[in-house]
């Protein structure tokens, strides 16, 4: 993994990543990378870090040290919504929509448009907008419940549309916190189904614990444990590294 | 400005200066603990706290006519038991509003802000209809009146210093209940997790009451230690809501030290200005201080960074 | 879907029935001094109907907003204050020409920031700019810094604490305790006689349907739905690529904008202006009659504000005991139990029964659209 030195090949280049909360490391000097197209599955055991690391990505949580090089911009300097702007979409753990609103409505806001005060208040709901919406609607399995509330909505179904939402920012490197968590077994296919669609031209970081899924899309894995990386590979060689055996895979 | 004293009288002034600082600060302790109590720990915003330290001071009042009237040999004694009087009364009330009111209320704080809002303004109407419009004001033992005599030029009241000795004891009782007592544990385990402190076998509900009840008996005892230095009208307790609650949150909401820092540095800074300029440009300027550098570190003095 | 830009016919219906009421049936029904007290309560529905954006749909609250009323008062008030105070009309002051309380101040030149305000134009400029520029500075340093919920709250109610204090301090330039008294004329048309009332109402309530044509909007446009979603779910707009300050920062200056204009409205219809309309008290009042109209309803707050004034007014007159009483009482009532106010009332009870009983099945209230949420997120 020596490439490093052309940044051109990735994507996304973490190198030296630390944060610490009142001297307490949860992420420790942590370098990976990321290329174009790559499905990447974060795991480890609880606390380890993984969710701190999306955190760190998408701007919600602030480095004390390192850097994230994505597309040859410093992350680490960017507000959120400019991460956003700069490609990076984020789906979070628990599904995070807007209840008040229509399922329509919360596509139509993650619409990448009109995202000043002032062009949201001159946006009009044209046709590109609804097409975009009922295109999107359509794949997440919920185009007959456009204009139902989204509070009304099953878990499964939230988790979905929290993805639509960002299928319809369009990022290049999308980034999903235990996407599969809480849905029964045939939303777990769905789901899978869902993900190996929307992954085409992009890149997709994800976090998650369930095994069977993790196999099933990872095209590398990398494992986790205090803040640092573990082990780093195929899903065949972190199987079998003794050392990620024994913290997490073992128990 | 300074030409008029001489160097010993100026630093007698100063020294008076910040004795008064120095009561003012046990007041803005007394009024703070409790709202740090039900605020900082409970995340609730009592805007009838005002009310509940006026009623401490009240019945700190009543005591005094009782007294005054039918046992005037005890007279010299009897703040003591006002002050026990003063606890359990606010506390008592704070318990009825905390079952009637605010257990409905903790998952919308903004909406407590108006129903305890809605609340002061009746206790207010209240205490207008019993026991006046004007200010009452009570009569202090003699061993209480007059002054220590320090130096020649320094002299420092009597009731200041009691009601700053107060103020030390009620501190420590409060630290040793929120972080040595079992009780306290409780009460620091529903505010960050009500769901698991409730699944190990917690009573959150009661936990909730007697701290909602707590903070408000000190909030009378507060009120109690009030009339020693000043009269009690019906709207008294809104004139020191705002600064209470600037307090606190200046001190950082979740810490007891910092609310008695934040105490400290605005009431030192707001008598020291008040040596320079009129009471409410001095007052303007102190919280103006106090707005802009919340805005510059909005969670407080004291806070902890962690991860959310 | 719903897909019009501005308003529904519902809405539009609503609308209509308040322009009718205000309009016709008031200035009907009232004589002249009743019709100024609804003209200084509809003063007030200004601020009620910023506060629909803001707290209702942004879940920002402000306790302040009694500061931006002031600053749209005051800036009135000063223009309207150095007109009453010409040398003619004050040449038995030792310095005529200034403001009565300046020279009862021993003050004997107008100070500079008075100076611009002998124009009308700089004063409407003024009544909007001062609080909107103030609201920006206030929203700009809290919002940006992710302050929000009862911080904001605590923290703008200092503000309006802090901005009392000085208006009461500094007699000599703002009339102290008193405020700005004996205001009579508005570039030479008188403002205190019946049918200077009369004009100065019809004039208020055209403003007022301006304002709230301008709340349709927002909440029809993107910007009101981005609130919504903000209130929900803040860090999921945030990450949807929407710097969330500045929308709250948009929200919270209309707000302030709005009350400016109720403000300087209260100047022109009642004739004076004091610091007891900019403090705690009156600021938190202003919030109960947006609660009590519907914190999601924007005709709701103007008939929130109506009637509590209405039962102010009546029962202070009566039973002036009982007032705070049933103030404190209506707090706790509308929070409690009907936390959607009288919009609520009306979409969940009222209307329903209104169109079993025509046989028509409207969708829901026009009016009232989503509930509230529990409240905002919690800082």
């Amino acid at each position: 993994m020596l490439v490093g030195h052309q940044p051109k090949e990735f994507l996304l280049a973490v190198s030296g990543l630390t944060v610490s909360f009142d001297g307490f490391k949860a992420v420790n000097d942590l370098s990976f990378y990321v290329e174009e197209n790559e499905i990447r599955v974060i795991i480890g055991p609880n606390g380890a870090g993984k969710t701190t690391v999306l955190d760190l990505i998408c701007g919600k949580t602030k480095a004390t040290s390192g850097s994230i090089e994505f597309r040859g911009k410093d992350l680490t300097k960017l507000k959120e919504n400019q991460i956003v702007k700069a490609g990076v979409g984020r789906k979070f753990q628990t599904p995070s929509i807007y209840d008040d609103l229509t399922v329509f409505e919360n596509l139509e806001i993650s619409y990448p448009r009109g995202r000043t005060v002032f062009g949201a208040l001159t946006f009009t709901r044209d046709a590109a907008v609804r097409d975009r919406v009922h295109e999107v609607a359509e794949m997440i399995f919920l185009k007959d419940r456009l204009n139902m509330s989204a509070a009304l909505l099953s878990h499964g179904q939230k988790q979905w549309l929290e993805i639509g939402m960002l299928l319809i920012q369009d990022p290049d490197l999308l980034m999903l916190d235990e996407p599969v968590a809480g849905m029964s077994v045939s939303e777990r296919v769905k789901t899978a189904e869902l993900l190996n669609r929307i992954i085409k031209d992009r890149s997709v970081l994800v976090i998650e614990h369930d095994m069977k899924f993790v196999e099933d899309i990872a095209h590398k894995v990398t494992v986790l444990h205090q803040g640092q990386i573990l082990s780093e590979g195929t899903m065949e060689k972190v199987k079998n590294d003794p050392k990620v055996i024994e913290v997490y895979l073992g128990h | 400005m300074f030409g008029d004293y001489s160097i010993g009288d100026l630093g007698s002034i100063f020294v008076m200066q910040g004795f008064a600082g120095l009561i003012l600060f046990s007041v803005y302790v007394l009024m703070a603990l409790g709202l740090a109590i039900i605020f900082g720990q409970m995340g609730v915003i009592n805007m009838a706290h005002g009310e509940f330290m006026i009623l401490g001071a009240y019945v700190t009042w009543m005591t005094s006519n009782l007294f005054q009237t039918y046992l005037p040999g005890l007279f010299s004694g009897y703040f003591f038991l006002a002050m026990i009087l003063a606890f359990f009364a606010s506390g008592a009330l704070g318990m009825l509003v905390e079952w009637v009111l605010i257990r409905h209320l903790y998952k919308r704080p903004l909406d407590t802000l108006l129903a305890t809002w809605g609340l002061s303004l009746m206790l207010q109407q209240a205490y207008r209809s019993i026991f006046g419009a004007r200010e009452v004001g009570v009569e202090l033992p003699q061993w209480m009146l007059g002054s220590l005599r320090v130096t020649d030029s320094i002299e420092v009241p009597i009731n200041g210093v009691f009601v700053m000795g107060l103020t030390v004891l009620i501190t420590i009782g409060v630290a040793y209940v929120m972080f040595m007592s079992r009780w306290g544990r409780q009460v620091r385990a529903v505010v960050q997790n009500r769901i698991m402190a409730g699944a190990v076998g917690i009573n959150t509900a009661k936990v909730d009451r007697y701290t909602f009840a707590l903070g408000c008996g000190i909030a009378g005892v507060a009120g109690s230690a009030f009339t020693m230095i000043g009269s009690t009208g019906p709207t008294s307790g809104q004139l020191y809501i705002v600064d209470t609650f600037l307090v606190v949150v200046f001190g950082g909401a979740a810490s007891l030290l910092g609310t008695i820092a934040s105490a400290f540095s605005i009431s030192q800074t707001q008598s020291t200005l008040e040596f320079f300029m009129s009471g409410s440009m001095a007052k303007v300027l102190t919280l103006l201080a106090v707005v802009g550098i919340l805005m510059l570190r909005p969670q407080g003095l004291f806070a902890l960074k962690v991860r959310k | 879907m719903n897909d019009s830009r501005f308003t529904s016919r519902s809405e539009l219906i609503g609308i209509l029935v308040l322009a009718v009421f205000l309009v016709v049936i008031l200035p009907l029904c009232l004589d002249v001094f009743r019709l100024n007290l609804v003209a200084k309560y509809l003063t007030y529905a200004f601020v009620a109907l910023g506060l629909v954006i803001c707290w209702g749909y942004g879940g920002i609250l402000s306790l302040g907003q009694g500061v931006f009323f002031g600053l749209g008062g005051y800036c009135m008030a000063m223009f309207l204050k150095l007109e009453a105070s010409s040398v003619e009309n004050t040449k038995i002051q030792s310095t005529p020409g200034i403001p009565d309380f300046m020279d009862w101040n021993q003050i004997t030149a107008l100070p500079f920031f008075w100076k611009p305000f002998h124009s009308l134009t700089f004063t409407i400029a003024a009544v909007i700019l001062v609080p909107g520029i103030f609201a920006l500075v206030i929203g700009a340093a809290m919002f940006k810094r992710r302050v929000g919920g009862t911080y904001f709250a605590i923290i703008t109610q200092a503000v309006a604490a802090i901005l009392t204090i000085l208006i009461v301090g500094q007699q000599g330039y703002t009339g102290g305790i008193n405020g700005m008294t004996d205001l009579r004329t508005l570039k030479g048309w008188d403002i205190r006689p019946d049918h200077a009332k009369i004009v100065l109402y019809f004039f208020e309530v055209g403003l007022l349907f301006a304002c709230i044509f301008v709340a349709q909007f927002v909440r029809h446009s993107k910007l009101g739905r981005i609130l919504v979603a903000m209130r929900d779910q803040e860090d999921r707009v945030r990450f949807s690529g929407y710097s969330v300050a500045n929308f709250k920062i948009f929200a919270f200056c209309i707000a302030a904008i709005f009350a400016a204009i109720g403000g300087a409205m209260f100047a022109l219809n009642v004739g004076f202006m004091s610091p007891s309309f900019v403090g705690i008290v009156p600021s938190i009042e202003m919030v109960i009659y947006t609660a009590v109209g519907g914190r999601l309803s924007i005709l709701g707050a103007v008939y929130g504000t109506i009637l509590v004034n209405f039962a102010k007014t009546s029962l202070s007159e009566s039973f002036p005991e009982l007032w705070l009483f049933g103030l404190g009482g209506l707090f706790i009532a509308v929070v409690l139990a009907f936390p959607n106010g009288l919009a609520g009332i009306w979409g969940d009870y009222v209307q329903p029964r209104i169109s079993r009983f025509i046989g028509v099945r409207k969708p829901k209230a026009g009016w009232t659209d989503n509930s509230v949420a529990d409240g905002a997120p919690a800082e």
